[in-house]
């Protein structure tokens, strides 16, 4: 995961298969639901509009406290295989569809091993900031290209 | 004498860029003051007040030589910091995880039904 400039997240993985096969996982509802979750919980709705204007709304039941995430967004862009750009918004943030990021995930495949990619866009530094947050105290600015050098001396 | 309840925590204390470039020249190792005031091109008064709020969070210590003072960087105070961008990214990772099992039963299925065609 990096911070590529204030307004954005950037989140790399290497996956050992071909790139239709993510693709497949990332983009068909019955796939989705086995691995969004991240394992914490289960994922009751997932909707898939794969489309270019084309809607998707997923939404999980934490295992822990039992409470619902939901999330939607609207397809901007499709190329199969190769791209999506799709908006993400938090159904429990305020102002959700304001507060939405445009998110672009990309595939390259080398060696029979895929690339994704993820450029999660805020719509601005603070929106960023809540993501990563995720629910403790707001007020920060930046902390992050102090973490990239100093995170090394905490190993 | 009134503070700015805005530098009591870590969090705040590096949300300020000069404070994170005093962070950053020490996590290279312990430093006097005039050095950090060469180092940064800044005034000893303001390099001396950043360093006091740093110290105050406990992100810094300090030690006396003489009549100097060593700064050095505590790095266990970072951790709340490092742990909290750490939840986001392991949140992905273990979604990624997932997904590297539904691409494995993929591969699997796939390599199946190319079987069959034979």
């Amino acid at each position: 995961m990096t911070f590529p400039s204030d307004t954005q997240i950037q989140i790399t993985r290497e996956f050992a298969a071909p790139k239709n096969l993510v693709y497949r996982a990332v983009t068909e509802p019955e796939l989705v639901t086995r691995w969004w979750n991240a394992k914490r919980g289960e994922v009751t709705t997932c909707e898939i509009d794969l489309r270019e204007g084309g809607k998707w709304r997923y939404v999980m039941v934490a295992d822990e406290g039992g409470y619902e995430v939901a999330f939607h967004g609207e397809y901007k862009e499709i190329v199969p295989n190769e791209r999506v750009v799709t908006t993400e918004a938090f159904e429990g943030a305020p102002d959700p569809d304001t507060n939405a990021t445009t998110n672009t995930m990309t595939l390259e495949e080398h060696d029979g091993t895929t690339t994704l990619t993820v450029l999660i866009d805020c719509p601005s530094q603070f929106v960023r900031d809540a993501i990563v947050e995720s629910g403790m105290e707001a007020g920060l600015q930046d902390a992050y290209d102090l973490l990239e050098e100093v995170a090394i001396s905490l190993r | 004498m009134a503070r700015q309840a805005t530098t009591t925590d870590a969090f705040n204390a590096v949300a300020e860029p000069r404070r994170r470039q005093i962070l950053d020249v020490l996590a290279g190792g312990e430093r006097r003051v005039n050095d950090l005031v060469g180092v940064l091109g800044l005034p000893q008064p303001l390099v001396s007040k950043h360093l006091r709020v740093l110290r105050e969070v406990g992100l810094v210590d300090v030690r006396r030589e003489g009549r100097e003072r060593i700064y050095r960087l505590d790095a266990a105070s970072l951790k709340p910091i490092h742990d909290w961008v750490k939840d986001y990214e392991r949140m992905w990772s273990d979604r990624f995880d997932a997904l590297d099992e539904v691409l494995e039963q993929l591969k699997e299925k796939e390599e199946g039904s190319g079987d069959d065609d034979k």
